[in-house]
């Protein structure tokens, strides 16, 4: 178990204003860490720093993010463009939208991965026919010829996943992949994300507010209130006995099905 | 009108609505639904996305017409009335919508909203102004968000205005089309919390309808529940006894799905 | 996957380009310089909206402003080149062309603004109407409308300040007539956008009437872009009553306007140039100012540049 990515002591401030402070934790190779907390907590700000997303405005202002060893904000434009995608995966919340609606699928996943490795259009075709084989899309070929708006949204999302996966990045950051998603497609967006987990070894970082979703995958849970990490431990001891007065506040508001008779 | 112990305060009867859209195929949106509502009572009604509930709902408040079936309120049918007939529909039956920020007219003050349907219904602006503040505080906010813009509260600060809005009037029906989906947990929680209350102090002068995709959350909330499903109710039980045993395949299927 | 290296190729030149000084670690943020940039908006505001209030108290007050009587001829001063008693010289018939150019400016500014205020005026009731009242009424409201935004615009001004006859009230009517559409379509698909939304359904609930509704809480909430819409539209109307007035459709004789002063100066181009250039400059500049000012406004209302 080798340390993949660390954050030490990070702070990342938008226009100066930190909305993150002091948060560090560490993912180890083949590990899914659970990150959770309410709107604005700065979870997804937490993971676009990593990727270099924060927009004109955001920075990181103090601390570090290691990817490896190497300083991710200190990288120049291109160096870190080289790690996005084949190191650094990322889901969206709304993948769909983030396709290009006038070109087709395949032609757009084949660019992307054209961009970082040299690969024919033919075995890119197979490559990609048999990943989305993986995750359940019998069609693969059809799939590849659709225009985005001819894929419902869960298809776009489970496509925007095996997209980020075909250059089987060694972590892959997912910002809410399930929110916009009825509970049906959720949980079969979760069965990939596992599936591919388990395939490839793949670690996972997991925004998200939904703690059934962190509850279902997770190993590591860090919860995050207004920018600071409360709680950081095991994903079954912070859910069951959680320490921190917010974590327990937070645990009691989840509303949980209760299947037991009686 | 005074029958209120005896009766639902609100029956659906047959409900149906079409959406014919050019070149494609109609789509039943709501195809036949009926049921009560009893008085005190929280009905929840839960289904995915595209399953027809908002338009359900907006059908009952005459948002959207039917085409077909019956809405009775108190056993008076409203399915057609329009114009002061249907304003006066509202002083029993008022809603909470999903995105509260959207729900407040942007130019306007958060009191003013709050006090819209009472100076409809004759009260004086510096009356309507008063109880505004007093519903605010009903509802757990300081009688000052009456003053507060829309953008400049929080969601939840903003649905708890929503609700002191729907109140305001004193309706005996009170209809949530989501109206925690947007919020955070720990606020979702507050908002049940303060709806709970407000259903304690009413009794059975206070039913709700509580639309939701969340069956946990309706587990929690509701004392009845109404799955639906493509335009249909599915199945109808205590939320428990449903979630126990659930008799209808879809229902099945989306208890297994909750992680 | 275009989420995933797209995002960062466009990203990255988008921060050297726009944002020069912003590195990973910088300490120079965003909002300085965004606050810059509103307040040169700002200072354009004032600087534009200042320039068209003179203009159109120029043209309140022009009869007291005008040092001679604009109708007042004179034919032994006729074409008098400038000079210190008429600083911009005299017409053919020995008129003031300053006082003549300052009365025009009541024509000109103030018929502009009549007709755009009520071109808005209605084109915003039609189209709110349209827009929330859908089926048929709607329908047909917009063909029309199809039809007048086929017309090429001032040949169809032309052709009805023909059939109703010469003067500026014709060719206001004209011109309002084939400018409604623009802002029943503004109007109409603003309507549509708001329609559904949920603080109009609360409105409804609340007990308000439909009346009520739209005008106290639909309006407000469209008005905007169609305000900045009349505003951009000052100078082109403008110029098309000059326009019209210069073929003669417009202002008569010897009501003094701009348009139709340039059209009497058109023989004189070359003997008694100052004649045409002072109504010209004035046309020229009014509608600089009405134009930019309209930009300004249309900026300032774009709350994308005022702030981040």
């Amino acid at each position: 178990m080798t340390d993949l990515l660390k954050y030490e002591q990070a702070e990342i401030s938008y226009r100066g204003r930190p909305a993150v402070r002091d948060v560090s934790f560490t993912l180890r190779q083949g590990e899914i860490l659970g990150i959770v907390g309410e709107s604005g907590s700065g979870k997804s700000t937490l993971i676009r720093a990593a990727m270099g997303l924060l927009g004109p405005s955001g920075a990181v202002t103090g601390g570090d993010i290691l990817y490896k060893g190497k300083s991710l904000p200190a990288l120049s434009p291109e160096e870190l463009r080289r790690i996005n995608g084949p190191e650094l995966g990322m889901i969206f919340q709304n993948a769909g939208a983030s396709f290009c609606p006038i070109r087709k699928v395949g032609a757009q996943l084949y660019e992307s991965v054209a961009a970082h490795e040299k690969v024919s259009r033919h075995d890119f075709t197979e490559q990609a026919v048999d990943l989305l084989q993986k995750i359940g899309f019998t069609d693969g070929r059809r799939i590849l010829n659709s225009y985005p708006f001819e894929l419902s949204g869960g298809m776009q999302q489970r496509v925007g996943i095996a997209a980020a996966m075909l250059l089987k990045p060694s972590v892959l950051l997912a910002d809410e992949p399930t929110s916009a998603l009825d509970v049906f497609v959720q949980k079969q967006v979760v069965e990939e994300m596992l599936l591919l987990h388990r395939t490839f070894g793949t670690s996972i970082i997991l925004v998200t507010h939904n703690i059934g979703l962190v509850g279902a995958m997770a190993d590591n849970v860090l919860v995050l209130k207004d920018g600071h990490a409360v709680e950081y431990g095991r994903t079954q001891q912070v859910l069951q006995s959680p320490e921190n007065a917010y974590t327990k506040q937070l645990m009691a508001a989840v509303p949980r099905l209760k299947r037991a008779t009686g | 009108m005074q029958d209120n112990n005896k009766g639902p305060v609100l029956e659906v009867r047959d409900l149906t609505k079409i959406y014919k859209r050019r070149g494609q195929d109609t789509v039943t949106a709501v195809d036949g639904v009926s049921f009560s509502l009893h008085p005190g009572e929280c009905l929840g009604i839960i289904g995915e996305s595209g399953s027809g509930k908002t338009t359900l709902v907006n059908m009952i408040a005459r948002l959207t017409d039917p085409d077909r079936g019956q809405i009775l309120l108190k056993g008076r049918e409203i399915t057609r009335l329009r114009g002061r007939d249907l304003r006066s529909v509202y002083a029993e039956m008022q809603m909470v919508f999903q995105q509260p920020a959207d729900s407040f007219d942007p130019r306007r003050t958060l009191g003013d909203g709050i006090g819209e349907s009472l100076r409809n219904n004759g009260w004086s602006a510096a009356a309507a102004r008063e109880e505004s503040g007093k519903l605010l505080e009903q509802c757990g906010l300081p009688a000052g968000f009456a003053e507060r813009w829309p953008h400049e509260v929080s969601g939840g600060q903003c649905q708890r205005a929503a609700i002191a809005r729907a109140l305001a009037i004193r309706p005996s029906i009170l209809l949530c089309d989501e109206a925690t989906s947007a919020l955070d947990v720990t606020i979702q929680q507050e908002i049940l919390d303060l709806l709970g209350t407000l259903r304690r102090q009413m009794g059975a002068g206070f039913s709700i309808l509580f639309i939701c995709h969340d069956i946990a959350l309706v587990q929690q909330f509701c004392d009845r529940v109404l799955v639906m499903y493509q335009g249909k109710i599915v199945e109808e039980g205590i939320p428990d006894a449903v979630i126990r045993k659930p008799s209808h395949p879809y229902t099945r299927r989306l208890i297994d799905s909750i992680l | 996957m275009r989420q995933t290296f797209l995002k960062n190729r466009e990203k990255r030149p988008l921060q050297k380009q726009g944002h020069k000084s912003v590195t990973m670690y910088s300490g120079m943020y965003g909002g300085r310089r965004h606050g810059r940039r509103a307040g040169s908006v700002k200072t354009r505001l004032i600087v534009f909206g200042l320039l068209a209030a003179f203009l159109l108290l120029g043209s309140v007050f022009s009869a007291q402003l005008a040092p001679y009587d604009p109708d007042l001829q004179n034919l032994e001063i006729a074409r008098a080149a400038p000079s210190a008693a008429h600083l911009l010289g005299t017409d053919r018939f020995g008129r003031d062309m300053l006082s003549r150019v300052i009365a025009g400016s009541r024509a000109s500014i103030f018929s502009t603004l009549l007709l755009v205020a009520v071109i808005t005026v209605i084109g915003t009731l039609i189209g709110v109407f349209c827009g929330w009242n859908g089926k048929r009424a709607d329908a047909v409201l917009m063909r029309i409308s199809d039809i007048f935004l086929a017309f090429p615009g001032l040949v169809f001004a032309m052709a009805v300040a023909g059939v109703l006859g010469g003067g500026l009230h014709n060719a206001i009517v004209a011109l309002a007539a084939i400018s409604w559409p623009k802002y029943a379509r503004i109007a109409r698909s603003q309507t549509l956008a708001q329609r559904e939304s949920a603080y109009l359904k609360a409105a409804k609930l609340a007990g308000s009437s439909t009346t009520k509704i739209i005008f106290k809480h639909l309006l407000p909430n469209i008005i905007g872009p169609i305000l900045v819409t009349s505003m951009l539209d000052i100078g082109t109307m403008m110029m098309e009553l000059a326009g019209l007035s210069f073929l003669g459709l417009g202002a008569k004789p010897p009501t003094a306007e701009w348009g139709s002063m340039m059209s009497d100066a058109r023989s004189l181009m070359t003997t008694a140039p100052w004649v045409a250039f002072s109504p010209g400059a004035a046309i020229f500049l009014s509608v600089m100012v009405f134009n930019l000012l309209g930009d300004t406004i249309r900026d300032y209302a774009d709350p994308r540049s005022r702030d981040f």
